[in-house]
């Protein structure tokens, strides 16, 4: 990596170190942090659907999961939300290990993969809403008493730096992807799963790697959920709506890239502070989220990051 | 090295590969030829793990593959290419190679060396840094060849390395094949290009409806008018007479 | 028990909503026989015709059945329109990317209708809304018989239109062999637009036959995006009689999982089939390939 991009790195990361120092404004500081944690929550959907070519069209699944696990535990048993991370995190890894065992086990691919996993985040809604430990349908309050071990804050620049610190690792993981073994397997057999077969990949055991690595981080973003915004029901925890802004700022940004879904999550959550702004209609944003996915698949298939890149990948005419 | 006994496959009733018998000695070049929908393709398949025969067994060092997935098969020391290539479109060709190399180095500067060493030996590594989906057709047959061969197998099972290339570029790919075994690997080839492959091979099978129909040194079969005539369609004696102009 | 007595009108009252359902899903299955890909913008375009029809009926006074000569031929179009100009171009021939921008297009509908239509459940009130059949053991309300009738019909008349018509001829040469079709002449272009549009008719037909026993709001789409594909996924993607056998499975399913189960977990049955089936069947009950 040449020497002036690791500075603008440094640069860049040095910057958002010091920013809360440098805004006064709460708001933004807030606008900041969710841009932060659904570049994260992105990047989960980045490792499976961007490098493994996996897409997921229920990837809330891990995120839901983890949200309910810290939660139940926090306010049933009274464990701590940073204890209560880590199981998060091993709840998101499991069942992406579930959805990923019986999905590639039975060879579900592309579509039907997207379809399965969709289906999978219906099922646990109505789950949650049937069971009497989720709460059911009148969810989960969390209790606000602001201290490290519960990862609430009276400052919202203490979830601010939560926030940078879970993107920094996730940048971190992409970034391994793209040096390692692992992440070049990944890549193969999102462009060719028979062909990374041939060539001694074992394409079950790396996809279910990535399904676990991303689930481990949704069900991380699930935790980091609940203590910032204290409440979470079914549809916050396993609506589509999640669902659909992971893979958005994923593909907005640039599929398979490290900087893709943070450069995703600034531009769409820009666009949709823009426009939250000056007309305050309820759907607006979404209806421009959708148009920008539409104008990204069909004019830069590489996603923003593409832009920068030059080389844009040529387009297949057709799949066999 | 491998040894195909009794291998069948059949698709919704239709036979496509029956009983064959077949084997691959180590060190040797061996072909399998036969007209199109012979079920070459569909023999390849079964041997490197991608489909399951419904009957025989296939054993590579004296070791039985029955149930292993290709991935393992690769590990065991046997690779195919395909007939219709299979590249990584999105990645480079380096990228490409690297990925075979990665079968026996976790590093990725050494990953990297072996493959810049493996498109050398292709003649491909002026191409390294170029996306593997703007290759010419021969460009993706070579690349294909290439990443097999860095998985460092020691028997390459080679789908129609040749189909599609014109006269130059068949010689080139003939004299590759020759350095490959040369270098050690035993190859086993399906091909439909009918001079390379007399020229090329130590041992040829001819298959045909699924059946093995003929075996021998490619002199014998080719000399063998019966099995042309019959079996590599009208004419195709005469054709390989002369050989300058013989490639279909 | 109260099952036992409710079971025969759970059973036919599931069939009556089976066979919208049924409409639902042809629409959806003669889009991926065709075109191969799977439109996930299929409920958000039902909604459309939902909204159509309602707004059909709101100010001109057009009543649903009579808008069905309407809203058929104008989804049609859209749908032709839609494909030809939208999704085709841009979509650059991969899967994954109809996939998505059908996706996009959900979402665009869904969140404009939010924004033109406001999120209230709309509902009309024609005046047979309660008339009903007396079939003994049940019950029925009017509008739910004549939906039943008239999605059999379309059906019927789609068949006809697959099976006998050149322009059905075309489209099952496309859906077999799109690259032949095209040497011999075809315009596959217009084959798939045509197909889509078709495929999108089907839900103008539903959106005029549900409307009078059912509400629209943005939403509503959601509820049917699973549903239709369980059911092409259950009959076999791009299976005609799949569809129907599948249709009817399903909303008896769903209509005596209910009784069971309660609303809530009834739904859960749905889902789940949907995932059994990806799972251990996924060529469906009449499908011959994936």
């Amino acid at each position: 990596m040449a020497v002036r991009t690791l500075l603008f790195l440094a640069a860049l990361l040095v910057l958002a170190l010091i920013a809360p120092l440098l805004i006064a404004n709460r708001f933004l500081i807030d606008v900041l942090t969710l841009i932060l944690f659904s570049a994260f929550l992105g990047q989960s959907w980045n490792i499976l659907g961007g490098y493994a070519g996996q897409f997921s069209f229920g990837s809330v699944v891990f995120f839901g999961t983890g949200a309910y696990t810290s939660s139940i535990l926090l306010m049933t048993f009274g464990i701590d939300a940073w204890i209560g991370a880590i199981a998060a995190l091993f709840a998101g890894a499991a069942v992406g290990a579930f959805v990923g065992f019986l999905s590639f086990r039975y060879g579900l691919r592309g579509s039907y993969f997207a379809l399965i996993t969709l289906a999978f985040a219906e099922v646990f809604k109505v789950l949650a809403n049937s069971v009497e430990f989720t709460g059911g349908g009148i969810g989960i309050f969390i209790e606000h008493e602001p201290g490290l071990a519960r990862l609430q804050f009276d400052d919202p620049a203490g979830y601010y730096y939560i926030a940078l610190a879970l993107t920094v690792v996730s940048l971190a993981i992409a970034w391994w992807l793209e040096r390692s073994r692992f992440g070049a397997y990944l890549k193969a057999i999102r462009e060719n799963e028979d062909a990374a077969e041939a060539l001694g990949v074992n394409a079950f055991r790396c996809k279910m790697y990535a399904i676990m690595i991303s689930g481990a981080m949704g069900g991380v973003g699930g935790t980091f959920y609940a203590q910032k915004f204290l409440y979470i029901d079914p549809p916050i925890a396993y609506g589509v709506a999640t669902s659909v802004e992971m893979l958005l700022v994923s593909i907005v940004g640039g599929m398979g890239t490290v900087f893709g879904p943070l450069v995703g999550s600034f531009v769409l959550h820009g666009v949709n502070e823009v426009t939250r702004h000056y007309i305050q209609t309820p759907g607006l944003s979404l209806i421009v989220y959708g148009l920008i996915l539409i104008a990204i698949i069909g004019y830069l298939p590489n996603g923003l990051i593409g832009l920068f890149k030059g080389r844009a990948r040529p387009k297949d005419a057709e799949d066999a | 090295m491998l040894d195909v006994r009794g291998l069948s496959k059949s698709f919704g009733g239709l036979a496509a590969v029956s009983n064959v018998d077949l084997s691959v000695d180590a060190g040797r070049i061996v072909s399998l030829i036969g007209p199109n929908g012979a079920g070459k393709t569909t023999l390849f398949a079964m041997v490197a793990g991608f489909l399951t025969p419904d009957a025989g067994s296939v054993r590579f060092q004296d070791r039985d593959l029955a149930g292993l997935k290709p991935h393992r098969i690769c590990g065991r020391g046997m690779v195919r290419t395909f007939q219709i290539t299979q590249p990584f479109a999105g990645l480079t060709t380096l990228e490409n190679v690297m990925v075979g190399a990665y079968h026996r180095t976790a590093d990725r500067r050494e990953a990297a060396t072996r493959a810049r060493a493996v498109l050398d030996r292709v003649g491909m590594a002026a191409q390294a840094e170029q996306p593997a989906d703007g290759l010419t057709v021969a460009g993706r047959k070579r690349l294909e060849l290439a990443r097999a061969l860095a998985t460092e197998p020691q028997l390459l099972l080679l789908d129609e390395v040749m189909a599609g290339l014109n006269p130059t570029e068949i010689d080139e790919i003939v004299g590759l094949i020759k350095q490959i075994r040369a270098g050690g690997i035993t190859i086993f080839l399906i091909e439909h290009v009918m001079q390379a492959v007399m020229n090329l091979s130590d041992y040829t099978y001819v298959l045909n409806d699924g059946v093995l129909i003929a075996e021998g040194a490619p002199a014998e079969i080719a000399a063998d008018p019966r099995v042309v005539e019959a079996y590599l369609g009208h004419g195709a004696a005469e054709r390989m007479r002369t050989p300058e102009d013989g490639h279909a | 028990m109260l099952s036992m007595t409710m079971m025969p009108a759970a059973i036919v009252n599931g069939l009556m909503f089976g066979a919208i359902y049924a409409l639902v899903a042809l629409g959806l299955t003669l889009i991926y026989g065709v075109l191969h890909i799977i439109n996930f913008a299929h409920g958000a375009l039902l909604m459309l015709a939902l909204y159509a029809t309602f707004y059909l009926f709101s100010l001109a006074g057009i009543d649903p059945y009579v808008s069905l000569l309407i809203v058929v031929p104008g989804s049609f179009f859209f749908g032709y329109a839609l494909y030809r100009w939208g999704i085709g171009k841009l979509a650059h021939g991969r899967d994954q990317n109809i996939l998505l921008i059908t996706l996009g297009l959900a979402i665009v509908f869904e969140n404009g209708a939010l924004f033109l239509f406001s999120a209230d459940q709309q509902t009309i009130d024609v005046p047979y809304a309660y008339e009903s059949l007396d079939l003994g053991f049940v019950f029925l309300a009017l509008p739910k018989v004549i939906s039943f009738f008239a999605s059999l019909t379309i059906c019927l008349l789609l068949w006809l239109l697959m099976a006998k018509t050149d322009m059905g001829k075309a489209i099952r040469a496309v859906a077999k062999e799109r690259q032949g079709a095209r040497l011999v002449g075809i315009n596959v272009e217009h084959v798939f637009a045509l197909s889509y549009g078709i495929g999108i008719a089907c839900l103008g037909a539903a959106g005029c036959l549900l409307l009078p026993s059912f509400y629209v709001d943005p939403s509503t789409g959601n509820i049917f995006v699973i549903i239709a594909f369980t059911i092409v996924v259950l009959g076999g993607m791009g299976s005609f009689v799949g569809a129907l056998v599948g249709g009817f499975i399903i909303g008896i399913t769903e209509s005596v999982g209910g009784l069971y189960l309660g609303e809530s977990l009834g739904q859960i049955g749905i889902s789940l089939i949907f995932i059994l089936i990806l799972l251990f069947r996924p060529t469906g009950l009449f499908g011959s390939k994936v």
